[in-house]
């Protein structure tokens, strides 16, 4: 085991380069896969006709199919059909499309999770549906669902290191390249970056933490 | 759509559907004894066991999969041994998916109520006896639903295989997008094989968890 030459400035000048491009997709998944995940999840609470339907279906399949799949066919298949997306952008493509659907059942249950009560008061005092839903649900709602939704961006930056089968210059990606030249740099290379991850997820789930003590 | 890929190379798919159910099928067993080791641990009045179950559920929760898998496909070679992609892959997943067993087990135990084992003990049970008689009994219930849902996650997960030339549907799959060179219809296909393991199983957990909840 080499830790001098695997921890050589270079290799980890190329290390971080690779975390920069885990952070940055991760980032921007983050906040699409939210967006999708409200859409999805507020569609199939309030319920509405057809566009409920097709949710749910949609969810259905992309939460039971593996995600490694889904970020292979974006950056392969989609060109057959005249969609070229380079390895970020087919990354952040397909964490999205997975984790908006995963996010959208969090989202589902924590509107579901509130009163009834709550939602009859708010109609007997005249609010609207819209307006109920605006001030009276999503509000309580949003507090239930912080604890699973950091879970599930701690997911997410995990698996931005399946990009490694689309060659996305992410974290684990650059970590194989220094793994591949030289067997004394496995051990140390994997120890570091299983230190990165773990820092960067805990430092994660300790804001969720502060948050969910700050809702209580 | 080009149906012939699907029988044409029927017994390509099946060798690859094969490498997916039997690494999950042993990923499974390995995750479920380990996973409950843990969870013993973690739950054990030694404070030792208890801090070193914490610390390696918490380690293994936060650092990705595909990191899991490297450290046993790449791992040995730094002390000149080696493993092929299938076994280190199926030892990673495994790993990986007992952490998060581990955690579902040890929720399961402390859900039941405290009365319960007060009452076991003060009839005159042993602590095992109060264990295997009151205590598992209602917490397999409250298990049963997240680990349904892990060996899901482990039958996408086992995806990752393909990294390692893990011989599964992903691996296969890539052998006969090189043969057909239509990657769109090839990995729908693949799809279609995911899914006829994993939704199933979402729909038998989900009838599962309606029942639990009738029952109280």
């Amino acid at each position: 085991m080499d830790f001098v030459g695997a921890y050589s400035a270079e290799n980890l000048k190329f290390l971080m380069e690779g975390l920069y491009i885990t952070l940055f997709v991760a980032f921007v998944a983050i906040i699409l896969s939210f967006l999708l995940g409200c859409i999805l999840g507020v569609t199939r609470y309030t319920n509405i006709p057809v566009l409920s339907q097709i949710s749910f279906v949609f969810v259905e399949i992309i939460r039971n199919l593996p995600l490694l799949l889904l970020i292979f066919f974006m950056r392969f298949a989609l060109p057959e059909v005249g969609i070229k997306l380079g390895p970020v952008a087919a990354a952040i493509t397909a964490l999205t499309i997975f984790e908006g659907a995963m996010i959208s059942e969090i989202v589902r249950a924590g509107l579901a999770s509130v009163d009834k009560g709550q939602i009859e008061a708010a109609r007997s005092s005249g609010l609207t549906s819209v307006q109920t839903l605006w001030h009276i649900v999503l509000p309580q709602g949003l507090r239930r669902m912080v604890p699973p939704l950091v879970s599930q961006f701690i997911s997410l930056l995990k698996d931005t290191s399946l990009g490694v089968v689309i060659s996305l210059a992410e974290l684990m990606h650059n970590a194989g390249i220094i793994i591949g030249h030289g067997f004394n740099y496995t051990i140390p290379t994997l120890l570091l970056v299983a230190l990165i991850y773990f820092t960067v997820n805990y430092l994660l789930s300790l804001l969720s933490k502060r948050l969910e003590a700050k809702n209580a | 759509m080009q149906f012939s890929i699907l029988t044409d190379y029927f017994g390509t798919y099946m060798e690859g559907f094969r490498g997916t159910v039997l690494s999950s099928l042993l990923a499974l067993v390995g995750s479920f004894l380990l996973g409950t080791l843990i969870a013993v641990f973690r739950i054990s009045a030694v404070r030792a066991l208890r801090w070193f179950g914490t610390g390696y559920t918490e380690f293994i929760r936060n650092i990705p999969l595909l990191l899991v898998v490297y450290i046993f496909y790449y791992g040995p070679s730094a002390f000149g041994s080696s493993l092929d992609g299938f076994t280190a892959g199926t030892i990673g997943l495994a790993v990986y998916t007992s952490a998060f067993i581990a955690e579902a087990i040890r929720a399961g135990i402390a859900a039941v109520p405290k009365g319960q084992t007060e009452a076991a003990r003060s009839s005159g049970l042993t602590y095992v006896q109060t264990m295997t008689h009151v205590v598992l009994p209602q917490a397999i219930k409250l298990v049963i639903p997240p680990l349904g849902n892990q060996f899901i996650n482990l039958i996408k997960n086992s995806s990752v295989l393909t990294i390692v030339a893990g011989l599964d549907l992903m691996y296969f799959a890539d052998i006969v997008n090189s043969d057909t060179f239509r990657t769109f219809d090839t990995y729908v296909f693949v799809a279609l094989f995911y899914l006829v393991l994993t939704l199933p199983l979402s729909y038998g957990m989900r009838v599962w968890e309606r029942r639990l909840q009738r029952k109280y």
